[in-house]
């Protein structure tokens, strides 16, 4: 198998672009796949009558860490296969039922080159049901500089994804 | 912090609960992650585009979780298994019936690789004065989950930030 992609590179991003949406028609199947592929074993993310009658919730929801999967296809969707993630950080303030369309927005919020020539782009990603917000995540994800640059030959100090440590 | 137990001050940027993953990394669980969220990145698909751009197959970051979570039974286990021990210790030692999770951060360095086994690592980084929020009164804890690959490498640091409360 061979595939071929397209690669985003830091100078074709600037902050305050907006990444394209990604909108995801949500199934009972779209829950259980997730909680299965995360190993998330726990009952309303599988039995309905759990997810109502103990969690109190309308329906089983989709998992934290499948949550986190989506973000990351979302966002490497958009930066080609080169994009590293270094840094991803999210709050859940309400969940995502089977029956929901969840649309997942992007916006970059800056841009820069860190002390050892690692390019990076901080993103603000949001993932909406409706008018609703239910997750709100910040990303930190290393583009290649220019076509020869790959930020994942990048070891050691050289990598270094939590700028304030 | 001199009014928390002093167990629990003890505990404080401790490395606790050090626990080896039950089962190897492999491409088995990749493609049905990949799957469950119709994620087409070559570098988890297409061998010639992962040893151009990751010298070799590795697995989604945000996978890292999924390393270290327990069978949901194996041979000579009593009982289930529990994920973030420390989170539970608190609410016991505290007396904080009920808690919730605010924030969750990962941070990502040397990538996890199919045929890894991942260690994990627990360590409380602090503990606040009683609060009272909407839920009711406790307090907020931080702790930071660290993960490193058999060779020692550092492979992700999971940061939590949970409230254990009394209901108000």
């Amino acid at each position: 198998m061979s595939m071929d992609f397209e690669q985003r590179t830091l100078s074709d991003v600037s902050a305050g672009d907006e990444l394209p949406e990604l909108s995801i028609d949500v199934t009972p199947s779209t829950v259980v796949l997730g909680a299965l592929a995360t190993r998330d074993w726990r009952p309303m993310h599988h039995d309905k009558d759990f997810a109502q009658e103990r969690n109190g919730t309308r329906h089983i929801f989709i998992n934290t860490p499948h949550n986190a999967a989506y973000f990351e296809r979302y966002i490497t969707d958009w930066t080609g296969p080169k994009g590293r993630l270094g840094k991803i950080q999210f709050r859940m303030s309400d969940s995502v039922f089977p029956g929901d369309t969840m649309v997942f927005h992007g916006k970059v919020e800056d841009t820069g080159t860190d002390a050892k020539g690692c390019g990076w782009v901080d993103l603000a990603v949001w993932l909406t049901v409706g008018e609703k917000t239910t997750t709100s995540c910040k990303a930190r994800v290393a583009l290649p500089t220019d076509a020869d640059d790959n930020p994942w030959k990048r070891k050691g100090s050289d990598w270094q994804p939590r700028p304030e440590a | 912090m001199s009014d928390l137990p002093a167990e629990v001050e003890g505990w404080i940027d401790q490395r606790r609960y050090e626990e080896w993953g039950e089962f190897d990394v492999e491409r088995g669980y990749i493609f049905s992650s990949c799957s469950s969220v119709q994620n087409g990145n070559p570098i988890y698909w297409d061998e010639k585009a992962a040893n151009e751009i990751t010298d070799g197959f590795i697995a989604p970051p945000t996978m890292i979780s999924v390393w270290f979570r327990p069978h949901y039974w194996s041979p000579g286990r009593t009982e289930e298994a529990v994920a973030l021990q420390l989170h539970f210790d608190l609410k016991e030692k505290l007396g904080l019936p009920e808690a919730v999770m605010s924030d969750n951060t990962i941070t990502f360095y040397e990538p996890v690789r199919p045929g890894d086994r991942l260690k994990v690592t627990q360590i409380l980084r602090s503990v606040s004065e009683p609060k009272t929020t909407k839920l009711g009164t406790g307090r907020f804890w931080v702790f930071d989950v660290e993960m490193e690959n058999q060779k020692g490498e550092l492979c992700a640091i999971e940061s939590y930030t949970g409230f254990g409360y009394t209901r108000g």
